[in-house]
């Protein structure tokens, strides 16, 4: 797994999932469509990814599908990052 | 043909009584709302039609006959007064909108209990506000959501039992109970309460501009309102597959996702998932979903993705659209007729009205923008906001306001008699909405009348998040406003003014998002945060939010002869 990652994945599992919620949560798990970040989370996590990593995400591109999974959401970041 | 026919006609000759014939209801016969959503079905001969289609975020589908419905809320209804749990007590429905969420809310009302649903997104400061108020005696909830009421529990010592649908004894503490619906026995008799027209139903929470949530107790005979409404607005007939969009922790859940169509003895179709363009496409593709009533952020997000991705998908089944929460832009059900052929035909109701009282209806000419007109028997106008008095001439802004007396009006709100009597004016019930009507009795809405802010089509207080923002270790104060958004209407936007010690920030910005998010719910989360030297005030210290909110509306500041300094 690599840094961004790893990175995204922990925030989520931190700021998104009780202490004692034991779901198991990977990069592939669904985050909108699964319910555990909803489409007003989300902007917190547009928040962080752009702070983290100096980028701006247009809303046009926050879609719910390119958050739905930390896969898709480094993809995103990735995109923004190279430009 | 639709159920209601010639708008006019039903003007003509409308009494509530139609609802209670239709549903064989006589005066003075007990009247449950459980029991007319599952074994009335059922004694009419279609305890084997399918009541509810299941499907969750993987794809993975359950059905439910009426005669399940029936059985399995007996079930529930058994389990709960065999726990002691007693008519009148407060239940608490804390759930994703599984199928045991909207079974037990049958089962609560069988034996009498008041239900109440909540949303499941709440923070377990959200929760501990409703739950302490209403005194809730029970809370029905997922194993996911258990840390939330865990972290409570203390403060709750009337809440004596928490019973976990979807988790094993085994990892259980104190209070917490396991019950698996689909293991349990199915129980074919339970001694339905006989509840009145008046006995106490549903309590459902509803943020005002001042001070906490209260909570809007409504009774059983507003079944005569929901049950009529979805049949004339929703236009429910007996092939139809309905999808409500809204989750039962909000009202339109609870009388458009429950009551109205379990009444009507309908199908409907529940997908337990977050919002995707195409996941809904293809679910109603799947289904042949025919009546849709959803809401205008999802409308204007799949707006936003638009109309090549509709036409990837057969929506042909699909006859009837309406939609509530907030007022639908005109855009909005132009588009829809473009993309589904059928214009969105916007409804307007509030958790204290219980049901639809100003709506578009079938065959009626749609004004794109307009809230349509009043329902049979409900009277509405615009009043006056200083003397309540209606208006003569047409066109004038002023109070949406509605004579009292409907079936689902609201009773009371729940240990809050003094604001209740407030919200009626001069024999009117004044909505806390404004609006205009035009030369042909068509309502226009403006805007709300307070501070409440209506985000995605829910209403947040603005006090409950000042609260909730004056927790953070580094606010000082604290200002609530909605602000403009294209998708949602508005959205939460917070001033705050720091303690000395603390700078503005980009991380203690994202950190008390993040507080407001878990603490309240993701929509009360401000989702832009200003940090200023101080907030504009009365001289008697009082914040003018107004100033704040016209600024971010573009809108005049008005009257600041009372502001504190300039």
């Amino acid at each position: 797994m690599d840094d961004m990652t790893k990175i995204v994945l922990d925030y989520v599992k931190k700021e998104y999932l009780e202490e004692d919620d034991d779901r198991e949560l990977n990069e592939n798990t669904p985050l909108i469509s699964g319910g555990i970040v909803d489409s007003f989370s989300m902007v917190s996590l547009k928040r962080f990814l752009e702070k983290k990593y100096n980028i701006q995400i247009p809303d046009a591109d926050a879609s719910p599908e390119a958050f739905d999974t930390v896969n898709s959401i480094v993809a995103l970041v990735n995109r923004f990052l190279k430009k | 043909m639709s159920n209601i026919g010639s708008y006019e006609k039903r003007l003509a000759d409308f009494d509530w009584s139609i609802g209670e014939k239709e549903l064989g209801y006589k005066k003075g016969d007990p009247i449950n709302i459980g029991w007319y959503c599952s074994d009335r079905i059922c004694h009419l001969g279609n305890g084997s039609k399918t009541a509810l289609i299941w499907e969750d975020y993987q794809g993975n589908v359950k059905h439910f006959t009426y005669n399940d419905i029936r059985l399995l809320s007996n079930t529930f209804a058994s389990f709960l007064s065999n726990l002691g749990l007693k008519p009148g007590q407060r239940i608490c429905i804390f759930m994703d909108k599984i199928p045991e969420l909207y079974i037990s809310f049958l089962g609560i009302l069988k034996m009498g209990g008041i239900c109440q649903p909540l949303f499941s997104a709440f923070g377990d400061e959200s929760l501990f506000t409703r739950l302490d108020n209403a005194g809730t005696s029970a809370i029905l909830t997922q194993k996911k959501h258990l840390p939330k009421v865990r972290k409570i529990l203390k403060q709750l010592p009337e809440l004596k039992h928490i019973i976990v649908v979807d988790a094993a004894d085994s990892a259980l503490r104190e209070r917490e109970v396991a019950f698996a619906m689909e293991k349990a026995e199915r129980i074919e008799s339970f001694d339905c309460y006989p509840s009145t027209p008046e006995t106490p139903s549903v309590l459902h929470y509803t943020s005002g501009t001042t001070g906490l949530p209260k909570g809007a107790q409504h009774v059983h005979y507003s079944l005569i309102s929901q049950y009529l409404t979805a049949r004339w607005v929703l236009d429910l007939q007996p092939d139809d597959i309905y999808w409500c969009t809204a989750d039962p922790g909000w009202v339109t859940g609870t009388s458009y996702g429950i009551i109205g169509p379990w009444s009507n003895g309908v199908t409907q179709a529940v997908l337990d998932s977050g919002f995707g363009t195409e996941r809904w496409y293809a679910f109603i593709q799947k289904h042949r979903i025919t009546v849709w009533y959803s809401a205008p952020t999802a409308i204007r997000l799949l707006m936003r993705d638009g109309i090549d991705i509709v036409r990837k998908y057969d929506l042909s089944s699909l006859r009837h659209l309406c939609s509530v929460g907030e007022p639908l832009n005109a855009e909005a059900v132009i588009w829809s007729k473009e993309a589904f052929g059928l214009a969105f035909h916007d409804t307007f109701w509030q958790t204290e009205t219980g049901a639809i009282v100003i709506s578009n209806y079938p065959g009626m000419p749609i004004k794109p923008g307009s809230m349509g007109k009043p329902f049979p028997g409900i009277t509405a106008d615009v009043v006056d906001p200083v003397t309540f008095q209606p208006y003569k001439e047409r066109g004038k802004v002023g109070l949406i306001a509605l004579k009292p007396g409907w079936p689902s009006m609201f009773r009371t709100y729940w240990k809050n008699e003094t604001v209740y009597n407030g919200k009626f004016k001069n024999g009117w019930y004044i909505c806390g909405d404004r609006a205009s009507i035009d030369s042909d009795g068509y309502f226009w809405f403006v805007g709300r009348d307070d501070d409440v802010i209506n985000t995605g089509g829910h209403l947040v207080g603005p006090f409950e998040i000042e609260s909730a923002l004056l927790e953070h270790p580094a606010v000082a104060e604290s200002a609530a406003v909605g602000k403009p958004d294209p998708v949602n209407m508005e959205v939460v936007k917070a001033f705050v003014a720091l303690k000395p010690g603390f700078e503005p920030s980009a991380e203690l910005d994202l950190e008390i998002m993040n507080f407001i998010r878990k603490k309240l719910s993701p929509l009360a989360m401000p989702q832009e945060i200003e940090f200023v030297k101080s907030l504009p005030k009365t001289r008697s210290g009082k914040i003018m939010r107004r100033l704040l909110r016209a600024k971010e509306w573009n809108e005049p500041i008005g009257d600041i002869s009372t502001l504190e300094n300039d």
